[in-house]
This record gives C-alpha cells, structure tokens and sequence, in this order.
C-alpha cells in the first residue's frame, strides 16, 4: 500500500473507532457515551488514582479520535442517548471514583466541540485528564482536528510491515531442555502420526445382490477394501457373479498398490487373478480409480494376463441423490480383449457391457437396500461365443440388495 | 471400563431443589421428555492449589446416558476461578488408561506447562499426575482441554475465569459461564474414520433432484457448475447434527439448562465455544447483546444481536433483561442441523419461545476465494436482465437433530428463513453490484472456470502440491469486516471481527520487522487438511521465530471452510484498521476463501502448537510447531 493510501486509511481511523462500522458502532458508542451501564463498562482506573493521569500527556489522542464519529452519528442517536443515560444514571452510583451530575448535563443536541470527557458524569477530574484515566473508553464529545492527533492510526497494526529475513529454523527441540529426550521423542513421534499420519480401512460393496431374470436367477457382487494412510493403500478389489443351484460363473480378485495422484485420483497397480472361469487366469494390472468432474465416480484398468492377452474395463457410476436417502444410481461397466481369447470365450474389441440402475435407500450411511434393473449384453465375437455355447448372449434382470461399508 | 456415575446428577437434585421448582425435578431425567430447567451451577474449584483429576465416565444428555470423559466427576470440567497475580499449582491426575493432558486455552504460562503432548512435554501417563505452576499474568475469559488424541470430544474442557487484580471495567451484577460443547453418542474415532473414509457422511443437508424439482436451493445451471468443480456448496460443516447433541455447560437442549437472573440486572454471560468441530451463532431472540470481551481481551463495548463463534473462542456479552419473562439462549450450529439451547429466566422451570433453526446457507463463489466484485472489469457487473430474484428455500429433505423438534416459534417452517435469497451462489460476493440474479451468478461461474484457475499453484508458491491441495484460492479477500457464514443476510446485527476494538492500546505497538504468508490447505473429498499442503505428519520443520520480533501473519484459505485458527503461548492482534487498538486474540476464524492478517510479538520462548482448533482438522494434519528462540539460540 503506498503510503498515501496509508494516510487516508490513517485519516479514516482516527475519523472513528471503526468507520467500517458506522452502524453497529454508532448505537453502542452511543450508548456507551450516554451511560455507562448500556455498555456493562465500569471505569478500569478510578480517577482518584494519580498515576492514571500520567498517559494523558503521552497519548491524548486515541481517546479522542473515535469520538468523533460518535458526534458525527447525529441527532438521532442523540436522541437515543437522552433516556439512556437517564437509566445509565441509578447504575452510576456504584462506580468508583464517579459522581452523578444531573442527566440535564447531557447535550441536547450534537456534542459540541472539546473536551467534554463524559456527558453525564463527572469524572472528578479535569476532563482532560480523566480521559486518559479510561483509556478506551473513548466517550468524551472530543472533536480536535485530526492533525492534532498524531499517532493513533499511525501505530501498531496501521504500520507497514518490513522486509527482515526469516530465521532459520532452530534444528532443537526446546522442550528437551526441560524433560528427558527420550521420553519427548516418544511423545513427539506419537504426536506427528496422530497429526494426520494415521491409516484407515474400508470395505464397500457397492453391489451385492440377488438377479432374478427367466430360467436362471443369479448373484452379483462388486466390492472393494483398502488400508493405509491418505496418499499410499494396498486395495483389494473383487467382482464376480454366479447362477443359483449352478455356481459362480465369474469371480476374480485383484490385490493392487493404489497411490494417490492427485485431488481426485488414484493410480492402481497390482495383480488380478480369476477364480472362474475355468482355466483360471493372473494379470498385471494397472488403472486408475476417482472422481470425475460433475461427481462420476470412474475407474478403469489394463490387464495382461500370464498368457499374454490383454484387456481392459471401465465403470462408472452416478449417485442422483433424490432425497437425503433415496438416491438412484445409474452404473455402467465395460469389458474389452484386444484379442480373441477362445479358452476363456472372449472375443476381440468390447467383450460386454452391464448397464444397471439402482435405487437404495440410506437407512444409514452404511446400510444401503436397494432394488433396480440390471441389463447385460455380450457383443460381437464374445456374443458369438455365447450363441455357439447355447447360451443367451444378453439378460435382463430385476435386482435386489445392499449397498454397504464398514 | 467402569463408569462413574455423573456428578451432575446429584447436583442436579440438589440445585433443583434449591431453585425451588416442582416437583417434576425429583424425576429421574429420564423420566422428563423435556426437562422444565435444571440451574444446576457448575463446580467451582479455586485457590493456589487444585486437583484435577481426569477419568472416565457417563453423563447424561437429554435424559440419556453417554459416555464421557470428564474432570473430577463432571463435564464440562469444573470451573477453575483464579485471580490475576495469584500463582496456582495444578495437581492433574490421569486415571485413564491412556495419556492425556491439559493445555490452558489462552493462558500464558511457561513453556513447560502449557500441555500440547509431543510439543511443550511428554504427555501425562497412565495413573500418575503432573503438577503444572505457573503465575497469572491476566484476567479474562478462558478455557482448559485435552490436547491428547481426541479426548476434547468426550467432554474434556472446562471454563476458566480469571478475574482482574483491580476494578474489573466490566461491571456485572451477576454472570454465567456458557459452555457451548458438541457431544456425540459415537466415539470420535468412529467418526473421525466415517469423514475419513465417507465424504459428506455426516451432511443431511445436502442438494437433491426434490430440492431442485421444487425449485429450493440452487438452481440447475448452479447445480452444473458446482457439479463440474465437484465442489459441494452445501458441505459447510463435517461433523453435523447428525452425529451431535450440542451443549450449553453438558446439557442438551431438552435438558434447558437455566440461567437466573433477576429483572434488571446487568447479566454477564461468559460464553466459551468448546466444542470439537461445530461454530455456533449464539443469540437471545428480545435481547441485544452487549460483547465486552473477546478471547479473554476486553474490548469496547458493541451493541449486537447475534454472534459467530469460532471453535475455542471466548466472548463475554452483557445482556440486561428487564422483563420478568424467560428467554431462549440460542447457539445454532452454523450448519443448522441442530441447536444448543438454553434459557434466561428470572425463575427456574420456566422455558420462552425456541425459535425454528433456520435454513443451512450454501458456499459461494466467495468462498472459493474468487471475489467476484474484486476482480477487474467485474466490480460493477450488472448481470442485466435475469430476473430470478425469489429467495428460494433449502431442501426439503433436508434433516435437522432432535433439537429441531423444540421449536416452538411463530415463525415460518423450518425449510424457510427469515432471510432472503441468501442460497443465491455468489450473493456474498456481489456486494458492490445493484442485483443479484441467481441465474447471473451461473454465468459469473462459468466465467470464473474460463478465467480463473481453482488449483493454480502460481497463486501461492509455497504450497506443497499434491492430492492434499484440493483448490487454491485465486483471490482471497480480507472479509474480517462480513458476518460470518450463514450469517450474510439476517435481518438484525451481526457481529464482525471489524466491530471489536481493544479497550486498553495494545502492548507492542512496532511496526511488524516481516511478514509471513501461511496457507490452510485442504481436500474435501479425501478429509485432508494442512497447512501449506504439509500435514504435520509430514515434517517436523516449525514455523521459526526470534524471541521479541514483531511479525506480520496472512493466514490465506485456500479451502472452502471456515478454520478457526489457534496460535499457542501469544495473543495476537487483528490487523482490522484499528491501529494499536486492535483486538487482541488467541483464536480466528478464516471464513472460507478469505484472507486474516494478524501482527504478534514472538515474546514467549519456546515451541509451540499452532493449529486449526477443528479437532479432527488438527488430526487430519492441519498443525504446526511455531519456534520462538532468543537470538543468540538461533545462530
């Protein structure tokens, strides 16, 4: 700030105790300058006591400085003031080092200029001297040029601050001087891990659920875990589903190192291993796992299997919260081979997709019961497969379960 | 874990008794489904010498047991009444089967007693006692707690009132100490892991497709742009009703604590904000609040009628009833998901008018620290021709506690405020423009994502980039002179930081040798908070300071929360426009995306705590040790 603007701000707060204020100020400063009580304020030094007069040579003018905007307030508050004092008066009688003057003593109109220390009172001392003696109070009908008053804003936070160089920081810890180090190191250690160092687990399933669709009713599940700290996790991943009376059909598990990447995302990189089908497969797995903009919850991941064949998928889902609780999700899943892969029925290009549509209800954060749609589709070569092993290449099934953490 | 039966309990009856009410009071709390008032006091403990003693057990809430933590039988902890120039000696025994601790909030006392485990001394072990002595060097409002683990949350604070070695300038016929706490029936480490691993799951307030079919809440082109930011405007508090009953002095709003005072009296309320993670905005719907103190630091009086208050700060208000009527102490939690309620009465049983909480506000683009009326070009914006001007109402889904179902008021239903349009995106921040269009503010969105960055690392330099650092405030205003947050379009006076002025001129009163810039970094969404993208897990490396020097500090928040920051062993003074009266404080709240400038003496040598006082921020990583060292300590 250049120091112009510095001598206008100077100019600004020697004008009122807060000129940003006015409004609030005015009425309490009002209130304040006609009776004492509206404020709960009691004199801090009684003015019999000498000393009290010493910081009136030194500093006179932030006493009066804020006054001035207490003057400036106007006739209306004046009028304000009038009763309040009246009132202020039966709770003067009490106040040390305070004689009660007549509530006629208080202006009728506009403070007029100079020293009047407190309309109201009598201080028992020259006003000018008594002003001091409350220092703060700021009450008196003060109305000095500002000139005169040098100092006030000039001070303490009004000042400029400086351009020194920072210390290093001290490579001791001060408190070992007082206690045995070893007994602060334990203490200091444990202090930093709380202090965001700690780790946390969790376990959702997003879908857990029953499919019930013509001839085979089924299951699906899609869950994840993880334990660690904010920025590194060791997630576990499963998904699979199976058929009622027939046994899993697909089921597979992946245990990756997730990394924090930034705001929003995670890398992910570890092994996926396929239980079902048959012959079972392990992949080098690599992907990504986060929020998208407009709140998608996405994720998406490339694997290569110990045959050499390569894959990938990604999902993504929406949470359209329709009240506090019932919240509709529309989720989408996508499989994709970049190469056929007859031993586990697979074709080249996007193997499926699942395009679901659930709605829960929240009974708790935690506890999620939920009911929708779920439509599957095989395509192109992998939809072949399907026909050529006598089965439906797509389905469409009502969904029923629960979407659940602990 | 064995439980000691409350304290309170017992008081209860007898203070009961004592305030002559009926019968009623010789029931068990739970058999009352709304207490007629309890007057019980708190326990006074005083002297040159004071035991603590620090143990587990249950209170009682609302008629409902709880588990707590509490000292010498009672939460909140006895208040500890001294005077200034006196010394005392604290004997504090930790009968927990952990560590614990006790820092004296806002005191200032030697390094080795001011309690931080790990920072100012090792901890108080299991079974043993510590003896903390030091002098009393002020007066004031202040307050004590744990700074171990989480202790703070299960009822391990207490007030502590410091009268003055001469006349007090504040003149009371009679007081009361108002502690304001928020209390949970989970432990905090379930909820500190629930925000951990489940963004927003303690928000029941949230946006949704009901609000915006029928028309509450932002609108859909807002709803966009937020959306697309994946900033939610109504995450304003993590910990909510939902997971809080809040207190006034460890009862809950159906208890109706009581205060007594006669018809005319000058009643001093010292209010302590001890909560773990709730900011309250504290009224008493007929009466104006007079603030005489803030932080302990007495300051000229000012006429409000309705306060902020940050987690750990102190105000001493002066109210003067003089009628013969009952009135309803109100701290809203400034999410409004619940209350903490009590009530002014000149006799005990009586209970006033609770008013509806009123509707939860939503963050702005303010709050991002994007200034709309700041930015060149744009002060004068006049968004011309969008016409929807109608204050639209909050969700209507949205979930309140059990403290929603005591009001009683007149007023409108608790989906609407008496204020207006303050759901407008933006209202905040086009002060200086004549209208404010929601559908204007959807385009000052847009405009902002063309022009400015919400995460441009050149803005603050020194900010450690990484997943921790969600956004960076791209223009950070000082809004120390705005209500707080929620607070924006009441219809009655608010206080502001800018209203408090120090009554007495400040003791170091030199320009500030240097300033520093320290950033409140954060990330919504994976529950991190720092500072300067550095958790205190991180390192070790302290915020370094010469014994005597006069440093400058901009605490700049880069997230959309407010933080109430808290510097140990100092006050220091608000750089607010009031020269070498500006307020002295131990603890400021940063609304969302602004800026608060503060100047202090680095005159205590030693290592100190400096952190966010949201108890689960500080575990989150927002602290840091500030050194202060003579100069010679330092070469």
């Amino acid at each position: 700030m250049s120091r112009a603007a510095f001598t206008l701000a100077l100019g600004i707060a020697v004008a009122a105790p807060v000129a940003s204020q006015a409004q609030s100020m005015a009425g309490s400063m009002q209130g304040s300058m006609a009776g004492m009580d509206m404020n709960g304020m009691t004199m801090p030094h009684p003015a019999k006591k000498p000393t009290a007069r010493r910081p009136v040579a030194r500093k006179p003018v932030p006493h009066s400085a804020p006054k001035r905007r207490v003057v400036r307030s106007g006739p209306t508050s004046v009028g304000r003031a009038g009763p309040a004092t009246a009132k202020g008066m039966d709770d003067m009688n009490d106040m040390p080092g305070m004689a009660m003057a007549p509530a006629s003593v208080v202006p009728p109109s506009p403070a007029p200029a100079g020293p009047e220390p407190m309309p109201g009172m009598d201080m028992g001392a020259p006003g000018a001297a008594a002003t001091p003696a409350m220092p703060g109070m700021d009450m008196s009908g003060h109305a000095k040029p500002m000139a005169t008053m040098p100092g006030m804003a000039m001070t303490g936070t009004a000042l400029a601050a400086g351009d020194a160089p920072a210390p290093p920081p001290p490579t001791d810890h001060y408190a070992d001087r007082q206690f045995p180090a070893s007994e602060m190191d334990r203490a200091r250690h444990a202090m930093m891990h709380e202090q965001g160092g700690r780790s946390f687990a969790q376990v959702m399933f997003n879908l857990a659920e029953a499919q019930i669709r013509n001839g085979e009713n089924g299951y699906r599940w899609d869950g994840e875990g993880w334990f660690g700290g904010d920025i590194d996790r060791l997630t576990i991943k499963s998904e699979g589903e199976g058929v009622f009376r027939e046994g899993v059909e697909a089921a597979e598990v992946q245990a990756l190192y997730s990394h924090a990447i930034g705001p929003y995302f995670n890398l992910q990189a570890g092994v996926r291993h396929d239980f079902r089908p048959s012959p079972t497969r392990t992949y080098a797995t690599v992907g990504f796992e986060g929020l998208a903009p407009y709140w998608f919850e996405v994720a998406g991941a490339l694997f290569l299997s110990d045959t050499g064949d390569v894959l990938g998928r990604l999902e993504g889902y929406y949470d359209q919260r329709i009240t506090q609780r019932l919240i509709l999700q529309p989720r989408i899943e996508l499989n994709l081979s970049a190469q056929d892969v007859p031993a586990v029925r697979l074709g080249a290009g996007l193997t499926d997709a699942e395009l679901g549509l659930r709605l829960r209800y929240e009974i708790s954060r935690q506890f999620a019961p939920y009911l929708g749609m779920s439509y599957e589709a095989k395509t192109g070569r992998t939809a072949d497969f399907a026909r050529a092993d006598g089965r439906k290449p797509s389905s469409t099934s009502l969904v029923a379960g629960v979407r659940f953490w602990f | 874990m064995d439980y000691v039966i409350d304290r309170r309990q017992l008081l209860r009856g007898a203070g009961a008794a004592g305030g002559g009410f009926a019968l009623a009071a010789w029931l068990p709390a739970w058999a009352q489904s709304v207490s007629p008032g309890l007057t019980a006091p708190l326990p006074v403990v005083s002297g040159e010498d004071i035991t603590l003693r620090i143990a587990r057990q249950t209170m009682m809430i609302d008629g409902r047991p709880s588990r707590a933590i509490g000292i010498n039988g009672t939460v909140p902890a006895p208040l500890i009444r001294l005077r200034e120039g006196q010394n005392v000696r604290l004997h504090v025994v930790n009968d927990l089967d952990e560590d614990s601790s006790i820092h004296w909030h806002g005191l200032l006392v030697p390094p080795q007693f001011d309690g931080v485990p790990g920072v100012s001394f090792p901890g108080i072990r299991p079974r043993s006692t510590f003896l903390y002595e030091f002098p009393i060097r002020q007066s004031g409002t202040y307050w004590y707690h744990s700074h171990s683990g989480m202790q703070e949350q299960l009822g391990h604070y207490g007030p502590i009132v410091i009268d003055p070695a001469g006349v007090d300038p504040v003149r009371s016929d009679r007081e009361h100490v108002i502690v304001l706490s928020d209390h949970s029936p989970m432990s905090p480490d379930a909820i500190f892991r629930a925000m951990k691993v489940n963004p927003g799951n303690f928000n029941f307030q949230r946006q949704t497709l009901a609000g915006l079919l029928s028309g509450r809440d932002q609108t859909l082109k807002d709803r966009m742009n937020w959306g697309r930011m994946r900033m939610d405007p109504a995450d304003i508090s993590d910990a909510t009703g939902a997971a809080y009953t809040y207190l006034v002095n460890g009862h809950g709003p159906h208890d109706n604590w009581t205060a007594l005072f006669t018809p005319g009296q000058r009643v001093r309320l010292r209010v302590i904000n001890a909560s773990s993670m709730t900011t309250f905005n504290v009224r008493i719907p007929g009466l104006r609040l007079t603030i005489v103190q803030a932080d302990g630091q007495n300051v000229m009086p000012v006429e409000v009628d309705e306060f902020q208050i940050g987690v750990a700060e102190t105000y001493d208000a002066i109210v003067t009833p003089a009628d013969d009527r009952a009135y309803t102490l109100v701290g809203e939690a400034i999410d409004r998901s619940g209350m903490a309620r009590a009530t002014l009465a000149p006799r005990a049983g009586m209970a006033a008018e609770v008013p509806h909480l009123r509707k939860r506000p939503l963050t702005t683009m303010k709050d991002m620290g994007m200034d709309m009326a700041g930015m060149p070009g744009t002060a004068g914006m006049a968004v011309p021709g969008a016409g929807d001007m109608a204050p639209r109402g909050i969700d209507p889904t949205a979930e309140q506690n059990r403290s929603a179902t005591l009001a009683t008021g007149a007023a409108a239903g608790p989906g609407m405020s008496a204020g207006t349009g303050m759901d407008h995106a933006g209202m905040a921040g086009m002060k200086t423009g004549a209208g404010t269009p929601g559908d204007g503010m959807a385009g000052a969105a847009q405009m902002d994502m063309g022009s400015m960055k919400m995460r441009d690392f050149a803005a603050a330099p020194q900010v450690t980039k990484g997943p921790g650092v969600q956004t960076i405030s791209p223009m950070p205003v000082d809004r120390t002179g705005e209500p707080g947050q929620g607070l924006e379009d009441v219809d009655h006076k608010v206080l502001v930081y800018r209203d408090l002025m120090a009554l007495t001129p400040n003791p170091d009163v030199r320009a500030p040798s240097r300033s520093i810039d320290i950033h409140l970094t954060g990330n919504m969404e994976r529950f991190m908070w720092s500072f300067d993208g550095v958790k205190m897990s991180d390192a070790m490396e302290p915020i370094a300071f010469i014994e005597g020097e006069r440093v400058r500090v901009n605490l700049i928040n880069d997230t959309m929360m407010g933080h109430p920051i808290h510097i140990h062993g100092h006050f220091f003074e608000l750089v607010i426009g009031h020269g070498d009266h500006a307020p002295r404080k131990h603890t400021v709240i940063v609304a969302p995306g602004s800026k608060v400038t503060w100047d202090f003496t680095a005159d205590a040598v030693g290592d100190w705590a400096f952190h966010c006082h949201l108890l689960y921020h500080m575990m989150a990583g927002m602290m840091r040790t500030v050194s202060v060292r003579t100069k010679e300590g330092t070469a």
